[in-house]
This record gives C-alpha cells, structure tokens and sequence, in this order.
C-alpha cells in the first residue's frame, strides 16, 4: 500500500476568462521511502498539487490518502517546504527550525535539542542562535530544510526548494542532500522543473503535461544508491535526460 | 551636498551602527547647522536693520534671552502639556491598536466601521474640540480626547495594513503546520505588522504634541497652549516662539524616544 495516494484530483479554477482546469484527474503514488519527484513545465499547476496535499486548498474532485486514511483537506499531515524558504526573520535558526513543534503544542525543548544535534549535518554549526539575516542563500535553504525534517511527518513535500539558489549552490546542495538521504528516512515528494535534479534525487519521476496538469510520463530511474553528482556523465543518466527532454519538449510543441 | 546629507536614510547598516567619528559627523550635521546658524545670523541683521518691533517679529537673540528668563514657567506649562498628551497618546495607541485587529479579524467590521473611520479623520478636530469640552467639561478628559482623535488614525490604518502584509509564503507554511487564527497573529502576523505600526505611531506622536496644544488654546488653565494664547493677547510674540520652540523639541524628543524604542523591538528591520 502506497504511503502517500492521490486519487483522481481535480481543481478548477474561476479566472477573468472563464472557468480554467488546472488539476484533471490526477492519481500517483508514493510509497514509504521512496523519492519521487515531479516534473512539469511552469504554471502546470505543481503548486497548486501541493496546496492540496499540504491542506491549503481542497480539490474539487478525488482524494488525498496517508496511508490509505483519507486525509483530503486536512492541514499539517505532511511537512511542507517552500520554494522561497520562508523563513521567519525575528527568530534564529534553532527557533526556525522547531517552528512546527510550537505550532503543534509539542516538546519544544526536546526539539531544540534534537535541532542542535543537527546543525552540524546541514552545516549550520555554529549557526543556531544566528538570524536568518546573516546566513547565505544555501545556508538559509538548508535551515529551511531542518525545518522540514523537524516537522516530524514521514512524508515530506519539496516545492522546487534549490529553485533561487544559482547553479553552483543548488549542485552543491543536491549532492549534500544525496549524502544525507539515506539515514533521513522519509518519503519524498519532491516538484522541480530541473531535470538533472529529478534524476539526480529520485527513485521514480512523474512528468506532468501543461495546463490541464495530467501525468504525461512516469518513469523508474533505475540508478544504484548511494549516488553522487558525478552521476550527470553517466551514460544511464543520459538515456533517462534525453526520454524526458522528449516528453517535455513534445509538451511544448503540443 | 543634498546626496550627501540623505545617504545615511537609505543605506541601513547590516551590522550595528559603529560610533560616529567626528569626521562623518561633521559631513551629516555640518551642512544643516551650517545652513540653520547662517538663517538666524539674516534673521537677526534684518531685524535689527529695519528696526522691526519686537510684538510683530523679534529677534533670535531676544528670543533666546526669553527662553532663558522664561524657563521656570515654561517647564510647568510643558508638563500640564505633557500630561494631556501621553495619555492621550496612549489611549489612541491602546483603543487604535485593538481596533485594528478586530478590524483585520473581520472583514464585515471592516466594511462597516472604516468608511466612518476615513469621514472622522476629514472633520476639522477645531470643530469638535470646543464640543467636547462643552460636553466633558474643563477637566482633562476632553483635551486627551482630542489628542486621541487625532493621533488614532495612522494606528489604525497602519495596523491592519501591517496584519495583511504579512508575507504569503509564510503564512501558507504556518497554515500548512496547521496553525490556527491566534496562533497565525502571535507567531506571524503581529510581529510583521511592527514595523508598520511604528510607522503609525512615528506619525501618531508628531501629531500628538500639536493636538494637546491646540486642545489647551480651547479651553484650559495651563499647558503650552495656554501659554501661547495669553503670549498672543499680550503681544509678547516673543514668548510665543519660545514656546513654539519648546513644543518642536518636544515632538522632537517624543519622536526619537519612539524612533529607539523601534530599532529595540523591530530589532530584524534592514538586517536583511
């Protein structure tokens, strides 16, 4: 059984123009542990999918199930991550990162402990009582990130979080979540719209046609683990980038 | 020169303000202490070399001697003066501020109640002030009323503006953990609205100081208000400029007291 099922989600949205479909009748699966990412030309409807699976929005049609639990419009279920990282500039990074245990009336010391235990892994030693303010742009996506993993839900959503780092930094960043992947243990849901990154990340990758968002492509990427970057000269790498580039080029013809 | 003197508005420091040296001192103040004193010294010849009479225009020199002579006085008068404007000023901060998140709260409210908001800021507060006292009497209660008439406004609106500028990404994120109404205001949306309620208050405590003088020019028994009215009757307009020059200090000192207490609270403002 599937961690994370979506069933059949529809969403329309009403615009000067008229009634728009955005979402039509999309179904995936994500199984525990397992990274899947999302690909999709922009404004074919990604966030709007993940306001759905985060609760923010409800889908006119079908359902989001956790577990099989039909969860559909329920709010703090998965832990979320925004493509900007939005992070609160009052608070340092430690108080950032337990955010979610305060919201949720949890141990809030415990998660400051836990916060400080891993600093060090999302190289933010030394960090912890810094604003937001002082840290670079990769610093600041990573504290984001610590915030995600503290969420404490097996199921996390990525929303194009490497999207405003440049290039260098969102490499760097993308093989520092490589190594740290395998002992997070948690199921991923990851949207981009940089293929590399997809194949880079993930264990499967679902490709998304232009508005109305349907699943063009769904594609296994059969790559050992653990991987590294220097994965992107590989010839298996290659076969996987052109069969997608295909897809989504075709996309932008049709 | 005027590029030199606005650089430091706009460029905020990413660290703490290191000492001014006597050097970028001189850079910043010396043109208007420069442009202020060369005013006085025209100001001063002119009234000496047309012989101007001291009731029409007196002169900077005759003005200081006053100020001096004058201070016992004074001091008693700002005080009355101060008294009618903190709690009027507090009562607008108070009353301005719970206003305005019960309006953010509710959009019928909203509708409702800022159109009066709006038409109560176009009537003249001379208009109404000699009603309040006529209504309250001469007690203290009409002249911070009137402080707090005009003084409430820019709390108000800043206040709701400040509670919906909150940052959307941030907000979905918190919405996402599944906070609720309460916890969205304390944990995001009230701490995002400071810096647009100082703001309000920057404009509030300009205001407030003005207010309370021209509610004591109505109707009261001491304040600077009162001073400036007798100074009038009795053509001492030298008096007069003492005490307009007390009442700008004193909007002065108020406003930097807010302008620090701001940097200490909004303490993220232009870190980033």
């Amino acid at each position: 059984m599937p961690t994370l099922e979506l069933h059949s989600i529809s969403k329309t949205f009403t615009s000067p123009a008229g009634p728009m479909l955005v979402l039509d009748r999309l179904s995936m699966q994500v199984a525990a542990g397992e990274f899947v990412a999302v690909i999709g030309p922009s404004g074919s409807g990604k966030t709007t999918l993940f306001n759905i699976i985060a609760g923010l929005e409800r889908p006119d049609a079908g359902a989001v199930r956790i577990d099989g639990v039909d969860v559909t419009g329920r709010r703090g279920q998965v832990a979320y991550m925004p493509q900007r990282d939005a992070l609160l500039p009052w608070l340092s990074v430690i108080e950032n990162a337990v955010l979610a245990t305060v919201v949720h009336g949890g141990d809030v010391a415990a998660a400051r402990r836990e916060a400080h235990a891993l600093l060090a892994d999302f190289g933010l030693q030394g960090w912890g009582d810094a604003r937001p303010a002082l840290l670079s742009g990769g610093m600041r996506q990573r504290a984001a990130f610590l915030r995600t993993v503290l969420w404490h839900r097996p199921i996390m959503l990525l929303d194009e979080p490497f999207g405003a780092l440049d290039a260098l930094t969102r490499a760097q960043l993308q093989q520092w979540l490589l190594a740290l992947w395998d002992r997070l243990d948690r199921t991923v849901l990851l949207v981009t719209h940089d293929i590399d990154e997809a194949i880079i990340l993930a264990d499967r990758i679902y490709v998304l046609t232009p508005r109305p968002a349907r699943i063009a492509l769904e594609l296994r990427v059969a790559l050992p683990r653990p991987r590294s970057y220097t994965l992107v000269t590989d010839p298996a790498f290659a076969r996987l980038k052109r069969q997608l580039q295909q897809v989504l080029m075709n996309d932008e013809r049709g | 020169m005027s590029e030199e003197v606005s650089a430091p508005i706009h460029t905020t420091p990413v660290t703490a303000p290191t000492r001014l040296s006597w050097r970028t001192g001189l850079v910043e103040y010396g043109p208007p202490a420069l442009l202020v004193i060369s005013l006085l010294l025209l100001w001063e010849g002119l009234v000496w070399y047309w012989a101007v009479p001291a009731w029409l225009l007196p002169s900077p020199s005759r003005i200081a001697t006053t100020l001096v002579t004058s201070l016992p006085v004074l001091a008693e008068h700002t005080i009355a003066t101060l008294t009618v404007t903190i709690p009027g000023f507090t009562l607008a901060l108070v009353a301005g501020f719970g206003l305005g998140v019960a309006l953010d709260a509710s959009p019928l409210l909203r509708r409702a109640i800022y159109p009066l908001l709006v038409t109560s800021q176009t009537v003249p507060i001379v208009a109404i002030a000699p009603l309040l006292v006529v209504g309250f009497g001469f007690g203290l209660l009409p002249k911070v009323l009137v402080v707090a008439l005009i003084t409430f406004f820019p709390i108000v609106v800043n206040t709701i503006d400040g509670l919906q500028g909150a940052d959307r990404d941030q907000r979905r994120l918190l919405e996402a953990m599944g906070a609720n109404y309460w916890q969205l205001l304390r944990l995001l949306r009230l701490r995002a609205a400071l810096p647009a309620i100082f703001t309000g208050i920057k404009v509030a405590i300009t205001y407030s100081v003005i207010g309370a003088v021209l509610a004591e020019w109505i109707g009261a028994s001491a304040g600077l208000g009162v001073y400036i009215a007798r100074s009038l009757r009795a053509f001492r307009t030298d008096q007069v400029f003492v005490a307009a020059l007390v009442t700008s200090l004193l909007t002065i000192v108020l406003f930097t007291l807010v302008s620090l207490l701001e940097r200490w609270i909004v303490f993220w403002k232009g870190e980033r």
